[in-house]
């Protein structure tokens, strides 16, 4: 049995490190995946771009204004001084954000009362703006704060002359630290989940295809009449892939660790034990995949048809909690989504067995189920 | 004569349609045995039941002893099967194309280089071993594929349309080889488009709309005709069957 596993499993590897288009999608892809995801996507709002619009041009202004560009969050671009401006800065997205200082901003403070300072946010990218309208939202929070504060002493000193009174004033601050991703980078975020992307796309895709070649040109006919066993041929058309996907795997945690600096607080070995739970259910679908594609169009399209909801809802870009409670029901039901917290625990938490086995329970029996149900279809016979 | 395969009632039905209609059929040991018919008449279906590669919805074969449906493993072992496209890895070399069929079959070390270089031999096709199978002529492909079936050494050989657009030179090349391995005793089934091959048959079955309606050597099939040529004798028996239920 084991030799002609072997026989095949030497021959699929002859045939992939041969045909130099094969050698490039092997290594190249994984490797293109990481570096967008790792250095172009970032969700971080780092200096902003916002217009600066001052109707009160006091030293009040000013002084909230300064606090504005010593943040490190935003870059005035501009300084409209009327709402044709305003409305040219957003419409050609010179600006991301307006902040509009109302006419007698200045007085209206020094007398207590209340003013209102307005910021117009371009939502066009809802996730980028709610994050400027948040900073945004808590500098002129703490300018506020401030604000009452000095007021407050000056009311008290002006009132009882000589007297002794106490110059606090209560106030209850958030103090948040955040764990795990202390500066909050999305590149932390996303790296890791690249692996699961990666032994995903490789894995399915390719056995798929290499099955269905098979048929396509014919040998598969040629192989029924040797003695081989489906089960043999199924092994040894699978674990080439498999050792490919683990490669990459090793591959991808070398530079993400190397380029993007991106902690690994877990066990490797774990994450690599993981990956292989992980692709019993990809090769699985691959070779489901193979047994109702009967051309190589018919497999790649059925790829992705498998490959693009998998990932959609599997928290790798958009975190679950936000999706409605039926679509988050729905996930239990993707192993990607198993796959992708695993990966994140390993490399941010430094999670272990103790915190992860529910899911590495989830992907053992779903990828026993699905190779198995996969390996019933898998017959050696033309009809 | 010595009987290596017996054919009972066999039939295949793809839903509405019957491909193979309850076809009988013995051949004897050592014969080389051609099917004829026009597309579509069964003749491949046939071959591939013979094979073991699909389960017959009727009836029965023995090959070389064996029930093809319950025993097809030990079929397999006996047979050499060359399909009408045959699969050859275009991407790997002749030699490799053969190592990887024989290793299959559990052929290895001494045997297998003997095996492979008496048949690279016997198909002249030596010059050749370390081209890929994608770069070879459609002759040589063809040999190619013979030499992958002949690797384990089956006692019967099933050629489903072996030189199907393969050119007049290498068609004469590859009976050569065939005669050869008649000589050496193997039996041969194969099914054929081209009657002067046909024609170099001990017998002939014709088959149509999955039935065999004749079954003769190419000579008596002309006699009984009175027809000069077996494609005439072909086309007067089909017309008479087909009048017949008409």
């Amino acid at each position: 049995m084991w030799e002609r596993i072997f026989v095949i499993l030497r021959k699929e590897l002859i045939q992939a490190l041969r045909e130099p288009r094969m050698r490039v999608l092997l290594f190249v892809p994984p490797m293109v995946q990481l570096i967008v995801f790792g250095f172009a996507v970032n969700l971080d709002v780092d200096h902003a771009r916002i217009a600066w619009m001052d109707m009160d041009r006091t030293p009040e202004s000013r002084s909230l204004r300064d606090r504005f560009t010593g943040s490190g969050r935003f870059d005035i671009v501009s300084a409209p001084g009327s709402e044709a401006e305003v409305q040219r800065a957003l419409d050609r997205g010179e600006a991301q954000a307006v902040l509009r200082i109302p006419q007698g901003f200045a007085r209206d403070t020094a007398r207590g009362r209340s003013t209102e300072v307005q910021i117009l946010v371009d939502g066009t990218n809802s996730n980028t703006a709610s994050l400027v309208a948040s900073y945004a939202g808590s500098i002129i929070a703490e300018y506020s704060v401030n604000l009452m504060e000095r007021q407050q002493r000056v009311k008290v000193l002006t009132r009882s002359p000589g007297s002794a009174v106490s110059m606090a004033t209560p106030q209850v601050t958030a103090r948040s630290r955040v764990w795990f991703n202390p500066d909050l980078y999305s590149r932390n975020y996303f790296v890791p989940g690249v692996i699961a992307n990666i032994i995903m796309m490789v894995t399915l895709m390719l056995t798929a295809l290499s099955i269905v070649r098979e048929k396509e040109i014919g040998t598969m006919e040629q192989l029924m009449v040797t003695p081989v066993r489906p089960i043999e041929l199924m092994l040894g058309k699978t674990l080439p892939f498999a050792l490919v996907g683990l490669m990459d795997v090793v591959l991808v945690t070398v530079v993400a660790l190397l380029v993007f600096h991106i902690p690994l607080r877990g066990s490797f070995l774990l994450l690599l034990f993981c990956a292989v739970l992980f692709l019993m259910t990809s090769l699985g679908a691959g070779l489901f995949l193979s047994t109702i594609s009967q051309t190589q169009q018919q497999a790649m399209l059925g790829s992705f048809f498998f490959s693009t909801p998998a990932f959609m809802l599997s928290g790798f870009a958009f975190p679950i909690r936000n999706m409605p409670v039926a679509v988050q029901y729905l996930t239990y039901l993707n192993p990607v989504r198993y796959f992708i917290e695993i990966v994140r625990g390993i490399f941010l938490k430094g999670a272990g067995v103790d915190v992860l086995w529910p899911q590495m329970a989830a992907l053992t029996i779903y990828g026993i189920t699905v190779l198995s149900l996969s390996a019933m279809r898998f017959q050696k016979k033309l009809d | 004569m010595e009987t290596i395969i017996e054919i009972r009632s066999l039939t295949k039905r793809f839903g509405e349609l019957t491909a193979v209609d309850h076809l009988d059929l013995t051949v004897a040991k050592g014969e080389i045995f051609g099917l004829v018919g026009p597309d579509g008449a069964g003749k491949t279906t046939t071959l591939r039941m013979l094979c073991g590669l699909m389960d017959p919805s009727e009836g029965s074969a023995r090959v070389a002893g064996h029930d093809v449906a319950r025993d097809s493993r030990a079929v397999k072992d006996q047979i050499g099967y060359m399909a009408q496209r045959f699969g050859l890895y275009q991407d790997l070399t002749v030699e490799e194309n053969m190592v990887f069929y024989a290793d299959l079959f559990g052929i290895t070390g001494e045997t297998r280089a003997q095996l492979t270089a008496q048949l690279l031999r016997m198909t002249r096709m030596e010059p050749f071993r370390t081209r890929p199978a994608g770069q070879l002529s459609g002759g040589m492909k063809q040999k190619l594929a013979l030499m992958c079936t002949l690797l384990h050494r089956p006692r019967i050989l099933f050629l489903d349309e072996p030189t199907n657009g393969v050119d007049p030179v290498s068609r004469r090349d590859f009976w050569a080889i065939l005669y050869q391995l008649l000589k050496d005793g193997i039996t041969i089934f194969m099914t054929t488009a081209y009657l002067d091959e046909a024609e170099r048959c001990n017998r002939v079955g014709l088959m149509h709309k999955g039935k065999l309606i004749r079954c003769a050597t190419p000579g008596a099939m002309k006699a009984e005709t009175g027809s000069a040529t077996l494609e005439g004798a072909f086309i007067q028996t089909i017309h008479a069957v087909d009048g017949a239920t008409a």
